[in-house]
């Protein structure tokens, strides 16, 4: 049997895995815009349903996931150091908060939700960034990774619900431009270590380049009708109807592209780590086994290893 | 205190894999998972190229990435240096196994037996369907070791207290004991020869250790 030290996808978190930290991050994202909404006095109470829905979706599927789900309440049992309880925890606050917030319109309660729902997004990230087996995940620029597209998602789902104004389509565009910085740091993270190197093969592969279309396409979609009214620059064909379109296909870009991102990241460009051989055996009988023909076999000699 | 180590010695492995046959026979693991697995590397680029077999599997780390993320508190850790599984209290996340920076643990969520759908006799005596839908890693047979130290043997030396694959080593390769004992056999071995432990820079300060040649570090 020969078996091999490369690296190989994990085949343990699938796209129902995934869809946890789809719909976190897209439901959290919406959940404080959602927030912000009810500050400035703009309807929320939909969009912070919807948000809700999301992460309920999320977690649903990743129950569906697990092992035991008879025995879920057990992931409860360690707050000192599992995100993953945390993460739990956060939820089961966040989900009957938010309820109250949409029952009763209150705008405190969902500025609070918005606090319970940035909690739990970076309960999400620090999930990943705690999966030592996983050098993609243990890259510590995940952590804004996440956050940013999380944010990014959700500002694009609220455009979707129909909120097309200035104010929405700027906080849209910021946050999509966060999300392209802690990108393009995730990605220069990964290139400088070497274990990632075949994560970073997925990340150049067609889909992926696919999805980062999808992301500045969007972002290109959502400048357009900014510009249009706040800068008072006028485009052949741009009319308010088209405005409107444009900034829902924006929105739909953003969220579809972040959602991408992360079925590539979890279930495609998961690899674990390769064993770490930092030096060779000395091997052989008689005074120096490094001698004649063997001489290329330097012994002891530090070997470089892929991780 | 006691920590309850092994020893790979690089120089003697031969690759044989009676350790991984020994481990799947006692502990009847499924198809597909081996708790004791022997890599078989090669090195370099011709015409200067090494072959190397290594031994792996679960490390047994001091500081254990496993237990720090599992949100059920099935991952433990014996006073011993023995990391265990709660399988009544393991949800099954796979957290566990992503956090591994060895690839030591696995799950399957179905019963499969080697010969399709009869167990073998090793089977029918050893496979636990609480296994089934949890996480599984080497134990270091710490059933074993329980049962061997409650009759006052020693871990390491007498082989009704050792871990199978040590025992069924051909080439003296595989040493187990407490490298705390400052006289023992392990904690001379480590002295006197040059060893490495793998993923040391994650700072899990694995309890499995690489000779590679002689002399000290």
């Amino acid at each position: 049997m020969n078996q091999s030290m490369a690296s190989r996808r994990q085949r343990y978190w699938d796209l129902r895995a995934a869809g946890n930290f789809i719909g976190g991050g897209t439901g959290t994202g919406l959940i404080i815009t959602a927030a912000l909404a009810a500050v400035v006095g703009a309807p929320f109470r939909l969009a912070l349903a919807l948000g809700l829905g999301f992460v309920a979706a999320g977690l649903s599927l990743v129950w569906l996931e697990i092992g035991k789900p008879w025995r879920a309440l057990n992931v409860f049992f360690h707050p000192r150091t599992s995100w993953m309880t945390r993460e739990a925890i956060v939820a089961s606050g966040l989900m009957p908060l938010g309820l109250f917030a949409v029952a009763t319109g209150s705008t405190a309660a969902a500025v609070a939700v918005a606090l319970l729902a940035a909690g739990f997004l970076f309960c999400q990230a620090r999930i990943l960034r705690a999966a030592r087996g996983i050098p993609a995940w243990r890259q510590a620029e995940i952590v804004p990774l996440i956050l940013a597209t999380g944010l990014a998602e959700g500002s694009g789902v609220y455009l979707i619900a129909g909120a097309h104004s200035l104010r929405w389509l700027a906080f849209a565009l910021l946050a999509g431009l966060l999300r392209e910085a802690a990108w393009l740091a995730y990605r220069a993270g990964l290139a400088g270590t070497a274990a990632a190197a075949p994560s970073l093969a997925v990340f150049d592969a067609a889909p992926a380049r696919l999805a980062r279309g999808a992301q500045l396409a969007g972002l290109g979609l959502i400048a357009l009708p900014l510009a249009t009214g706040a800068l008072g620059v006028t485009f052949p064909g741009i009319t308010p109807w088209g405005a409107a379109v444009l900034a829902w296909a924006g929105g739909a870009l953003a969220a579809l592209a972040g959602w991408g991102v992360k079925a590539l990241l979890i279930a495609r460009a998961a690899f674990t780590r390769a064993a770490a051989i930092p030096m060779v055996p000395t091997r052989g009988g008689g005074g120096n086994p490094c001698t004649a023909n063997l001489a290329a076999l330097r012994c002891g000699r530090r070997v470089r290893s892929p991780v | 205190m006691t920590r309850y180590v092994m020893v790979a010695d690089l120089r003697r492995c031969v690759g044989c894999q009676t350790c991984t046959a020994a481990c799947k026979e006692g502990n009847a693991t499924p198809p597909g998972v081996q708790w004791r697995r022997v890599l078989d590397l090669e090195l370099g680029t011709y015409p200067d190229v090494h072959r190397v077999f290594v031994p792996v599997g679960c490390q047994h780390c001091a500081n254990p990435p496993c237990m720090e993320v599992c949100p059920s508190t099935a991952t433990r850790q014996r006073t011993d240096g023995i990391v265990t599984i709660d399988y009544d209290l393991c949800i099954g996340c796979s957290y566990c196994i992503m956090a591994c920076p060895y690839d030591a643990r696995s799950l399957v969520d179905r019963t499969e037996y080697a010969f399709g759908e009869t167990a073998t006799p090793a089977e029918a005596a050893r496979a636990h369907r609480r296994t089934i839908g949890v996480a599984t890693k080497c134990t270091f047979c710490a059933e074993r070791i329980d049962a061997g130290t409650a009759r006052g043997l020693v871990p390491g030396q007498d082989p009704e207290a050792t871990p199978l694959c040590v025992n069924s080593c051909i080439s003296g390769a595989l040493s187990f004991g407490d490298i705390e004992d400052p006289t023992g056999p392990i904690a001379t071995l480590l002295a006197e020869n040059q060893w490495f432990r793998m993923h040391e820079s994650e700072g899990t300060e694995p309890g499995f250790y690489y000779i590679w040649d002689k002399g000290k570090l």
